[in-house]
């Protein structure tokens, strides 16, 4: 078991020709996902890495089978491209474009309410579960198949954590990057509420970061419909008050969005927290034996 | 991308909200023609900048004397406003508002924003304006009142009035707040504002709504799609190694700690500063060099933190993914080659390659340090900081 990706998966990648695009879904098809297409307007009928390649989702899903689409898109065209997958009711869309506009990030949302499609990202490393299907950007060989439910912000902080587990001799269910975002698709609840429900998760690392109210929002969830142990890292205790780290959503505005009020949410919710990123896998496994 | 209260109100100008007469000025003789050119009995003199409580900290002030304008925009031109919200250098004043006086009856707070909770647009406003929000959000949360544009179904009216009627408003004003908040909500779309602050919105001796001051925040990822706006870019308003940064598609924010720091990731780069914090040191600035990290990039990251005299040791954490560890250690060594560094760097280097990489570094040089963690990493340039000093 795992969540929302497995061996059996079949995914395309929208904007496989480009030069992101190509890198990755190389990597991704190295890995042993199932990549059954591509998507690239202008560049139907040809071939690219040994998939097809259609002019417009609606055009691949009319010739194949798939689930999951993976976004390479530029920011300027990305939030087209997830309209296109949604319109076709992609089961899961993950996007790793950084930079798009917040404002079409509403409209995106608007456009999920009515549709069955989940979208994952966007400004995110993807999602992996060890040894059957890595979707994005993350290194596979960090990786293995186990027993910890990963949910992050961050990027390299995700890696960090499967280090660890890795390390720990825990491994990974599914490791999923959530994105650097203010408005984004999955948030840490959806996560929660799929490891918990994983036979095979025994435990769940949350890699948190300064700005919003996600983490809070969390740490009521894992209060009340959590059973699994959560090991918590909240990224910026250091940072100062209004100024963007990096991600778009990182920043910490009047109030609002410090580390502080994470760890304490988090704390009374009977969170495992950690102060430091190194500390992930020891604690899990301490916390588990 | 933050604009100047002058090109805010160009932008409000352009949409048909009310603002009084005003002009912008770049030297003190302009200012005192644009006083003229006004007309009136009354002035009032604002300095531009990038910053909220400019009138506490000196940087807005009324005359009814029309040679005082020429002087006290003389004493602003070419000084820098420390606000609360700057840092102690504060920001250059390179042009001054000059805006004519009016009488003002009563003070709101008005704002539209992108708000992330809701996923949609909010209006804030409140009937005590022209002072910290903040300040009344905390201490009178009832007199903040809040309106969630539903993203489907766009502005509702109703809402809109229900609002201006909480606030007090009657009668011609309330239409007048529909129709200030109605093209607010078509400025933002428009411009990609994340954020349009009008505070305070005044009632003047006539009984209409004036937006006394304005401030807007253009989303940076949009920018590409605002070329029109690109011009209102002001770089002096910057931090210069954050423009620079910025150049070079990297992200840097200067902070006051004498340890720099270089990793990909930016939740990884924040995490190395608190670590840093964490064992006894200051981190001298955020630093994300990307995910993928190249020898160019590596080399530019390099002459940016070189330019804080502050830097007495950096450390450089690199989880190598996809990127390969002994590409960020080329990049360091040809990076060190060009540089005079005789402090301190700590070298944390994981994933592809890294037994290669290590190697490679350790032939290059003694003043590296090799470390095997993210604790080890951060114990060893906190120390070797503190032992060279």
């Amino acid at each position: 078991m795992s969540v929302l990706v497995n061996a059996s998966s079949k995914i395309i990648c929208q904007g496989i020709t480009g030069s992101q695009g190509t890198f990755h879904t190389e990597q991704c098809i190295e890995y042993g996902t199932q990549i059954v297409g591509g998507v690239t307007p202008g560049r139907g009928g040809q071939e690219h890495l040994g998939v097809p390649v259609f002019n417009s989702v609606k055009e691949a899903k009319e010739s194949i089978e798939f689930e999951v689409s993976m976004i390479f898109v530029p920011p300027k065209f990305a939030a087209d491209a997830i309209i296109a997958a949604i319109e076709v009711e992609v089961g899961l869309i993950v996007c790793i474009t950084e930079g798009i506009p917040v404002q079409d990030m509403i409209e995106i949302k608007s456009s999920l309410k009515s549709s069955s499609s989940v979208l994952l990202g966007p400004n995110c490393p993807g999602i992996i579960t060890p040894d059957e299907s890595k979707i994005g950007i993350m290194p596979g060989f960090i990786h293995q198949k186990g027993s910890i439910g990963i949910i992050s912000r961050s990027g390299t902080l995700t890696y960090e954590a499967v280090h660890q587990t890795t390390k720990h001799g825990l491994g990974q269910s599914t490791c999923i990057g959530i994105g650097g975002d203010p408005i984004k698709g999955l948030n840490f609840i959806d996560c929660l509420e799929l490891f918990e429900s994983d036979i095979e998760t025994q435990g769940i690392v949350l890699v948190g970061e300064i700005g919003g109210s996600d983490e809070e929002k969390a740490a009521e969830y894992i209060k009340e419909h959590v059973t699994k142990p959560v090991v918590a890292y909240i990224a910026g205790v250091s940072a100062p008050p209004g100024k963007r780290m990096g991600h778009a959503g990182a920043i910490v505005t009047g109030k609002e969005g410090t580390a502080d009020s994470k760890y304490e949410a988090l704390r009374a919710a009977g969170v495992h927290t950690v102060e430091s990123p190194a500390l992930i896998g020891e604690k899990m496994k301490s916390v588990l034996s | 991308m933050n604009l100047h209260e002058y090109q805010s109100k160009e932008l409000f100008l352009n949409a048909g909200i009310p603002i009084l007469k005003g002009a912008v000025a770049l030297s003190s003789i302009k200012a005192k023609t644009v006083a003229e050119q006004l007309g009136g009995d009354v002035w009032v003199i604002k300095a531009q900048v990038h910053a909220g409580g400019r009138g506490k900290a000196g940087g807005v002030k009324i005359t009814n004397n029309i040679d005082e304008v020429e002087s006290i925009a003389s004493s602003m031109l070419g000084s820098n406003l420390i606000t609360k919200q700057t840092d102690l250098n504060g920001l250059p004043v390179d042009c001054v508002y000059v805006e004519c006086g009016t009488e003002i009856r009563s003070e709101f707070y008005l704002s539209l924003l992108v708000d992330r909770a809701k996923e949609s647009w909010t209006f804030i406003a409140s009937s005590e304006g022209g002072v910290d929000i903040e300040a009344v959000a905390d201490e009178t949360p009832n007199k903040i009142l809040k309106y969630t544009v539903n993203p489907i179904d766009g502005l509702n009216e109703a809402e809109l009035s229900h609002m201006a009627t909480e606030l007090g408003f009657v009668n011609e004003t309330v239409i007048e707040f529909i129709d200030i908040t109605t093209k607010l909500f078509l400025l933002a779309k428009q411009t990609d504002a994340n954020l349009i602050e009008i505070n305070p919105l005044i009632i003047d001796s006539t009984d209409h709504l004036i937006a006394l001051d304005s401030k807007i925040t253009i989303d940076s990822n949009a920018l590409f799609r605002q070329e029109v706006l690109m011009h209102y870019k002001d770089p002096n308003q910057e931090n210069a190694l954050e423009a620079k940064a910025t150049e070079n598609d990297l992200s840097y924010v200067s902070l006051d700690g004498d340890i720099a720091c270089m990793v990909n990731g930016a939740g990884l780069a924040m995490a190395t500063m608190d670590l840093i914090k964490l064992h006894g040191g200051e981190p001298a600035n955020f630093l994300d060099v990307g995910g993928g990290a190249t020898t160019e990039r590596v080399k530019i990251a390099f002459e940016i933190i070189m330019e804080n005299p502050n830097v007495k040791g950096i450390l450089i954490n690199i989880f190598g993914g996809i990127v390969r560890c002994d590409v960020i250690a080329s990049g360091i060594i040809e990076a060190l080659k060009e540089s005079q560094i005789d402090f301190p760097i700590v070298v944390r280097l994981e994933g592809t390659n890294v037994d290669l990489a290590k190697a490679m570094l350790a032939e290059a040089g003694s003043k590296i340090i090799s470390a095997d963690d993210l604790t080890d990493a951060a114990i060893k340039i906190v120390e070797s900081v503190k032992e060279s000093l």
